[in-house]
């Protein structure tokens, strides 16, 4: 049991910080820190500058470009990466279809893909939950026929997230609807959104915003050479991905700043003369979120110091579901925070209101998500109920 | 940055929970011992004695074993996963500690050493009726006479207060508190000692002009309480991981056997949702008490690290106590049956050093003070990069 970082570890954190802080454009930070719209433009930006120095995808195969690191590391990277406002690497690409690609792609596929993944040059989109096939994502209906050297896609798709700037998308489908359990029936596809038959429908979100898709497919004819893997094995790639998807979900830096952005916030704000932070109970409220948080990061590094063999550390399910909430948490304290002008969110010039807490409300709206996403609380109490209480 | 045992420690905690196993795997046993004066069995303190357990912080010199905080703590987790009755924290790390801190070479190489071998229980007459949670004292006042002082006053709760064969008293002097020692056995001492509810034995101690020494150079030593009160708030915290555990695993057994409506409790997910939810309580409040005793381990600020653990395994303690007992239904309020007797102790534990809503508010009288909180930075981990 030791509290300090070891010296190599105290260097690796403090190149990562001078790396996030200086070798990402400033005005791109200051668009993540401000939860502004982050542009494709911005995104492929930040995340061709890690890609540069190597620090886009430290998990993938050292050939591949990964790192040689310890899950330690990984967790320094990221929280030194969300604490600096930098944009993360695509997940779609770094922790989703890149992975499944090196681990299960054949070697052609690697060498068309993964590069390109990479950096941004190919923008993926997930092809996963469908109107009636949510959380039991198994059940899901979009199927793929084989006609010669092609597959025949026909379905729908929907949550596409950033679909709209989309290259590509990998795709779960049904190959085989006899499949006794549903889970064995299903493959994996990758294709171009410019298809012949596909088409996407953005849906607006409750912050006005539009972040996801409807994608729909009609005899959509890919080709078979992008089959990932075997046919009939989509699912155990799927739950691998979203084994990867559970990785850093946590989003402890993020969570981290929001709460110092608070803080900045109640010094500013004054009721009856003096400032939020100084009124006991938005202070004691601040601290107990810190110490949740605090206890929260201390589990994460506990987690990743204990899973080394490559398998999941049992707790690591309390990240997603306490992270998610904590996330939340700290929205919800902004828009407390922004008061009556939490409801200013579409104020244009001639408005006094600052920027945060115009942002708030949709802000907090959005992270609704949060919780919904990569597992649903609910599928995460399922686990831990399950899997770690035996019940 | 580490949070694994090394394996010393791993038998450590081994040796331990063999110990206390065979001790009280059967709760029934517990029972029996904590309803006899004085609330534990005196065997089981020799069998820690024999161990090195009650000498276990203490340096060599005094009879100690020279180890550090985890050990403390893993002992504490072991004491708690069983309910073990005997005052571990109250004479060893509080009582013992400011022995350790504060008292003379004399002092300590004299009542370490006996603590250690089992002769001797101090310990630390400090609360008082109408004041709580502070370092300092105000009840009890202290006067020199000659070479000595007299103390004047009364504490409530003293925990083990009546069994005690030295207390460790803190009393009001002229610009602060002192800390003194008292002998069981001195002129115009009355100790009325009772049952507390998680089966523990309390006292109230009067002091009518009783002769007590110094601890220690004298003086005010209220910085020496509020450091003493950390470390046992941390002990604690341990203490209550191991008995959430034990709640927690408790109740997920008894979700897995007992049947209603032809079917085990385990399939109904209004009920292994909220298991669920214990389980996410217990390890955040796991990791942070953890990182406390390493905070302490390295020298940081273990008064501030002792009110994050002590947040965070407060709030965590009801939640696991109070699920454990609806969880299970009415035999979860039966004296016949252990869970309840873990819900108990996490209510005591709450309550003697400072609550949840306690800490936070000394936290958050430093919020201001820091833009984000860095587990692994100041002022928690001094000079930091140290392998």
């Amino acid at each position: 049991m030791r509290l300090q970082l070891s010296p190599e570890l105290e260097a690796f954190r403090e190149e990562m910080r001078t790396f996030f802080t200086t070798q990402v454009p400033q005005e791109i930070r200051d668009t993540v820190a401000a939860h502004r719209h982050v542009s494709k433009e911005q995104y492929v930006e930040a995340q061709r500058a890690l890609n540069a120095a190597g620090l886009c995808a430290p998990h993938w195969p050292v050939e591949w470009g990964g790192k040689d690191w310890t899950p330690l590391q990984r967790h320094i990277w990221r929280e030194e990466m969300q604490l600096a406002n930098v944009p993360e690497p695509l997940a779609f690409n770094t922790s989703m279809i890149g992975p499944v690609i090196a681990a299960f792609g054949n070697q052609e596929q690697k060498e068309r893909f993964l590069a390109k993944t990479a950096n941004l040059d190919i923008w993926w989109c997930q092809g996963f939950s469908e109107p009636d096939a949510g959380s039991d994502l198994a059940s899901l209906r979009t199927t793929a026929v084989r006609d010669g050297d092609d597959w025949i896609v026909n379905g729908q798709k929907t949550w596409t997230t950033l679909g709209q700037h989309a290259d590509w998308i990998f795709c779960l489908v049904r190959t085989d609807p006899t499949a006794e359990k549903k889970q064995r029936g299903i493959s994996l596809l990758v294709f171009p959104m410019d298809t012949p038959g596909v088409t996407l429908r953005p849906i607006e979100l409750i912050d006005g915003g539009f972040e996801v898709n409807e994608v729909f497919f009609e005899d959509v004819r890919v080709p078979a050479e992008n089959l990932i893997g075997e046919e009939n094995r989509g699912w155990d790639y799927a739950k691998f991905l979203l084994g990867n998807e559970r990785v850093g979900i946590a989003r402890i830096g993020t969570t981290k700043r929001l709460l110092a952005q608070a803080k900045e916030h109640a010094q500013e704000v004054t009721e009856g003369g003096r400032p939020l932070l100084e009124n006991p109970r938005m202070a004691a409220r601040i601290a107990e979120l810190e110490n949740e948080l605090v206890a929260l990061e201390l589990t994460a590094l506990r987690v990743v110091a204990n899973s080394a063999d490559g398998k999941p550390h049992p707790a690591s399910s309390v990240l997603k579901l306490r992270g998610s909430e904590l996330q939340q948490a700290a929205m919800e304290l902004l828009v407390d925070l922004a008061g009556p002008l939490s409801v200013s969110s579409f104020a244009e010039e001639g408005s006094d209101v600052p920027d945060w807490a115009r942002v708030a409300t949709p802000s907090y709206l959005n992270y609704r998500k949060v919780s919904i996403y990569g597992g649903s609380n609910e599928v995460q109490r399922t686990i831990i109920a399950g899997t770690i209480l035996g019940l | 940055m580490d949070f694994t045992f090394d394996s010393e420690q791993s038998d450590l905690r081994e040796a331990v929970r063999g110990l206390l196993e065979r001790a009280y795997a059967d709760s029934e046993v517990r029972r029996k011992v904590v309803a006899n004066d004085p609330g534990f069995d005196e065997k089981t303190w020799s069998r820690l004695a024999e161990m090195g357990l009650l000498g276990l912080p203490f340096a060599e010199e005094h009879g100690g074993m020279g180890a550090g905080p985890i050990e403390v703590a893993i002992v504490a987790e072991e004491i708690g996963r069983v309910l073990a009755p005997e005052p571990f924290i109250e004479a060893v790390v509080l009582a013992g500690g400011l022995i350790a801190a504060v008292g003379t070479d004399e002092q300590k190489g004299e009542l370490l050493a006996a603590l250690a071998e089992g002769g001797v229980i101090p310990a630390f007459a400090h609360a008082e009726p109408g004041n709580r949670w502070t370092p300092s004292a105000s009840a009890v006042t202290a006067t020199q006479a000659g070479d000595g002082w007299t103390l004047t006053g009364a504490k409530e709760p003293v925990l083990n207060g009546a069994r005690a064969d030295v207390l460790v008293v803190s009393a009001a002097i002229d610009g602060g508190t002192g800390l003194f020692l008292v002998q069981g056995d001195a002129a115009g001492l009355t100790r009325t000692g009772y049952r507390t509810h998680d089966g523990g034995r309390a006292a109230n101690v009067r002091f009518d002009g009783t002769p007590a020494v110094a601890l220690g150079a004298g003086g005010d030593q209220t910085a020496a309480i509020e450091q003493g009160l950390a470390s046992a708030r941390i002990a604690y915290g341990h203490e209550s991981i191991g008995a959430m555990d034990t709640a927690l695993r408790t109740t997920a057994e008894y979700l897995k056997t007992r049947k209603q409506f032809g079917v085990t409790l385990n399939r109904f997910q209004a009920l292994t949702f909220r298991a669920a939810d214990m389980y996410v309580s217990l390890e955040l409040a796991r990791s942070t008490a953890l990182w406390a005793s390493m905070v302490q381990d390295a020298g940081g600020d273990v008064v501030s690290a002792a009110d994050r653990a002590r947040l965070q395994t407060s709030r965590a303690g009801r939640h696991i106590g109070k699920e454990a007992i609806q969880l299970h239904g009415g035999i979860g309020v039966t004296a016949e049956y252990k869970v309840g007797h873990y819900t108990s102790r996490l209510t005591a534990i709450d309550h003697l050093l400072g609550d949840g809503d306690w800490a936070a508010d000394r936290l958050a009288a430093e919020v201001a003070a820091h833009e984000t909180v860095d587990p692994l930075g100041a002022p928690y981990a001094p000079g930091g990069g140290v392998a």
